[in-house]
């Protein structure tokens, strides 16, 4: 079926790293054409570190067209293309290809429109996440997902691993809240996915693209939906005697019909650094901690307030603190918000594990981690939404003691395996990137991850939109599951 | 209720050796919707019942011919309900068919849509086999999203035997509020109520007359009504119960229904006939005889798309046109699905 690829050089004709540059120079302002060493080198890896490779070049386009005529060049030279918003990403998404282009969308960085009426804003890709609520904010109205590095972090790269925050329990993810994007395909066509309607005809491809970490085509515009700014939000914060204590408390409070704005949750270690770094005022003697945030009218705040309170008493909550006002709500999440700086703290370094379960799992697998950091000899600790099962694990370690890295890693993969098994799954909001992609097999079959290729092909017959992400091919699977899918020595250096 | 899945791989196996074309029916209740095909009925109604349901979890997961009936009665005794109210046209109106044809109802904006709720998927694919895509927990970006691809591919893609979605707890309290209005008047009103934090959770508009719907604990609903001083309609679920089943009379008779997707606030295509806004605007239901490609450079203009609904000419296409681009994207991605295209040729588009 794949007929309509157009025919392609040979190999032999392939132009080299400086042939390239300067047919890119032709169409793009060369200082947005890097090739050399120093200026590559931030490139080199995204917010995970331990994996990195320095592109063959790295273009910054300033125009959709500039976008096309990379993307047509590339494909006419079967050229591996990484596309790159701000490289926050935490599973080596925009990790470069040796012998490829990273396509930086950092200058597709304007709101483009901004309809307060339809409550919709659309967006150039390389739109910080913050920036959107920051501009909406004038009209009463903000973007429902907000990821931890939502300061940073861009609208394509949400996209990109359909990214979601404290707030996606009750306001969804990136694929909840967005209505069209404008992609330019591997070989180089502009097309619109979605509209301004809330469905379109045909087959869902926006499902596809969102959470496809660029192996699809490259987004460089997105149209997202607002919504209104709620009247008020007031936090409980409770803490609990046991791990079991708070994961039920977690369950109870849904069971009561409320959904929260968020709900978070920290185990002792977390709770202990959070403190020392933060001085938010956390109950430093729980083992657990519950973060619950309810928004909506003044009335119904009230309401579901004094019930989550309750409730958190009868679930044997040892300490309880409500917010009066937005000062003190900012400071009960200020801990949460530094959590990842604070383990930086009492860490030289710290692994962070990205897997989902099924809620009434939650006291039984924070227990078997436990377990498994006397077995690995590494501490961890967690941070996470509770309210939707994602836990974000983070193992301790130090870089510089031999072997550390590596027992972190295989740790890391046994917590993924143990969240499969309880039916769960491998990564909830990082994405697969390269670093998961030896536990793929772990949730997938071989004839599931077939399909999952030829869904890829669908797109990218060649197979050169960021190769080696994602997806496993069958042959690595296999290899995969005959060494039991435990970390080895990846083939990128280490950082 | 038995698993009748290897039955369903046997069927298609059969299929696929003597060239047979399939037409997937879940009770067929959706039968006038997309195009005419003609093919050997595949029947999963009788792969009914519910899996497993977690209340705490706000997780359901049911075999795709489960009836839409069966599923909210075991929702309702725990409170909870499928939040994209999906229409019932019948008693055996299944949830498979649903997911395919992505059908939510007027709760949608508010509450999500099908689409939106699903969470995995199992399908059979058009070689036979068995593939489980999603899961059951609400985050999950392990592969592509294959599951909320099958909302609206209206079984082109594969036989679903199994859906897990997320379910949500029914609000105390619900109250119509209703006035007259006049049409454009009413776009502008339902999007700006649409746009303030209040527990909105439906906005239509049909013949000269506005309705509103508060759902959420009884406080914020009490309160928004009296705030927003419109008044209040005595029985308007039965209202509502007949927008999302079709039932209202402007749904009754044989002109064609067009259904347009638009950008909530874009002032209505002038046609002459009687229209029903929904969706504070996102959906417009549209009765009366046109062109095809007339109601969609119509649609584009108010920022969407166009699908003939129900009626008309079901030989030629139904749904809005895709680019060029698209369409050999979508060609392709159907053969990876489906490589022999078993499955509803010719149900979505002509071309697929
Ligand atoms: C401190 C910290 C906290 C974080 N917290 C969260 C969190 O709470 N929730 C969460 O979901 N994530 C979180 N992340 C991960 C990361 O920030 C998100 O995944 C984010 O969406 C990545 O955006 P980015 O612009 O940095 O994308 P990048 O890292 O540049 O790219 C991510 C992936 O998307 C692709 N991509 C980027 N732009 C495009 C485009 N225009 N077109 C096509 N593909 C594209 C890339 O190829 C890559 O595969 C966190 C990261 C850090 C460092």
């Amino acid at each position: 079926m794949n007929t309509d690829s157009k025919p392609l050089n040979t190999a032999a004709s392939k132009p080299g790293k400086t042939e390239l540059a300067e047919m890119f120079r032709k169409f793009i302002d060369p200082q947005f054409v890097i090739t050399d060493e120093e200026t590559l080198k931030p490139y080199e890896c995204d917010g995970l570190s331990m994996y990195c490779v320095m592109p063959l070049l790295v273009v910054l386009p300033e125009t959709v067209e500039q976008v096309q005529q990379v993307m047509r060049l590339c494909h006419q030279f079967a050229i591996p293309v990484v596309a790159r918003g701000a490289g926050t990403g935490l599973s080596a998404g925009a990790m470069p290809d040796a012998g490829g282009v990273v396509l930086s969308l950092a200058k597709f960085n304007r709101i483009l429109h901004i309809d307060p009426l339809a409550r919709s804003a659309r967006l150039q890709s390389g739109v910080r996440n913050l920036a959107i609520s920051e501009a909406a904010a004038d009209y009463g109205l903000y973007y429902g997902p907000d990821p931890s590095s939502q300061i940073a972090c861009t609208i394509g790269g949400n996209v990109g691993e359909n990214s979601g925050g404290v707030h996606c329990l009750k306001y969804g993810l990136t694929t909840h809240n967005i209505l069209s994007v404008e992609m330019v395909t591997v070989d180089g066509e502009r097309v619109m996915i979605g509209s301004d309607g809330l469905d379109s005809c045909g087959m869902d491809l926006l499902a596809l693209i969102t959470g496809s970490e660029g192996l699809l085509g490259i987004i460089t515009e997105v149209q997202v939906k607002l919504l209104p700014t709620q009247e008020i939000a007031r936090v409980v914060m409770a803490g609990f005697g046991t791990v079991d204590e708070a994961g039920a408390a977690v369950g109870g409070i849904i069971a009561q019909g409320i959904i929260p704005a968020g709900l978070e949750m920290m185990d002792s270690h977390a709770i202990i650094a959070v403190e020392a770094f933060t001085g938010a005022g956390y109950p430093v003697e729980a083992a657990a901690l519950l973060l619950c945030e309810v928004d909506g009218t003044k009335e119904e705040v009230q309401e579901h307030i004094e019930k989550a309170e309750a409730l958190f008493r009868d679930f044997g909550a040892t300490s309880i603190r409500t917010s009066k006002d937005d000062a003190e709500r900012a400071l009960l999440w200020k801990g949460r918000k530094n959590a990842f700086p604070a383990m930086g703290r009492i860490s030289p370094d710290y692994y962070c594990m990205d897997g989902t379960i099924p809620r009434a799992h939650l006291g039984q697998v924070l227990n078997e981690m436990q377990d498994m950091s006397k077995r690995f000899g590494l501490r961890v600790a967690n941070v996470f939404h509770a309210g939707d099962g994602n836990l974000h694990p983070l193992i301790l370690f130090d870089a510089n003691k031999e072997g550390e890295l590596e027992r972190a890693e295989a740790f890391g993969s046994d917590i993924l395996e143990l969240c499969v098994k309880v039916g769960g799954c491998i990564t909830g909001e990082h994405g697969v990137g390269v670093e998961k992609i030896r536990q793929m097999p772990m949730q997938f079959t071989d004839p599931e991850i077939e399909q999952l290729n030829a869904v890829k092909s669908a797109f990218d017959p060649l197979g050169t939109l960021n190769p080696g992400k994602g997806v496993p091919t069958l042959r690595n699977c296999q290899e995969y599951r005959a060494i039991n899918a435990k970390p080895q020595a990846p083939e990128v250096q280490h950082a | 209720m038995p698993d009748i899945t290897k039955h369903l791989q046997q069927q298609i196996s059969e299929a696929r050796n003597q060239g047979h074309k399939l037409a997937i029916v879940g009770g067929g209740s959706k039968q006038f919707m997309g195009r005419k095909i003609n093919a050997v009925q595949l029947d999963v109604g009788g792969h009914t019942g519910i899996v497993d349901y977690q209340p705490l979890e706000l997780v359901l997961t049911v075999r795709a011919g489960t009836p839409l009936s069966e599923i909210e009665t075991a929702l309702a005794e725990k409170n909870q309900m499928l939040s994209f109210e999906p229409p019932c046209f019948g008693d055996r109106s299944t949830i498979g068919g649903t997911l395919a044809c992505n059908q939510s109802g007027p709760g949608r904006p508010w509450w999500n849509s099908v689409r939106d709720q699903v969470l995995g998927v199992n399908l059979i694919n058009g070689k036979g086999e068995k593939l489980r895509f999603g899961g059951q927990v609400m985050k999950n970006v392990a592969g592509y999203d294959v599951s909320r691809t099958q909302a609206g591919a209206m079984g082109t893609l594969g036989v679903m035997t199994e859906i897990s979605l997320k379910v949500l707890p029914r609000p105390a309290i619900t109250m119509t509020l209703s006035r007259e209005m006049e049409h454009s008047e009413a776009i502008r009103f339902m999007n700006a109520r649409a746009a303030e934090p209040k527990p909105l959770s439906g906005a239509c508009w049909l013949d000269g007359t506005l309705y509103l719907r508060l759902s959420g604990a009884h406080s914020a609903v009490e309160a928004t009504a009296k705030h927003w001083d419109i008044p209040v309609m005595t029985d308007g679920d039965t209202f509502w119960r007949q927008l999302r089943n079709q039932q209202l009379d402007f749904f009754a008779g044989e002109q064609p229904l067009w259904r347009f997707s638009i950008n909530s606030s874009a002032a209505t295509p002038p046609l002459k006939g009687p229209w029903l806004l929904d969706w504070a605007g996102s959906q417009r239901w549209y009765r009366g005889d046109s062109e095809m490609a007339t109601m969609e450079a119509l649609a584009e203009k108010a920022g969407g798309q166009v699908s003939l609904y129900r009626g008309g000419n079901r030989t030629g296409e139904v749904m809005h046109h895709q680019q060029p681009a698209l369409q050999t994207i979508q060609k392709r991605l159907k053969h990876s699905f489906d490589p022999d295209a078993l499955f509803n040729p010719g149900r979505l588009y002509s071309w697929l």
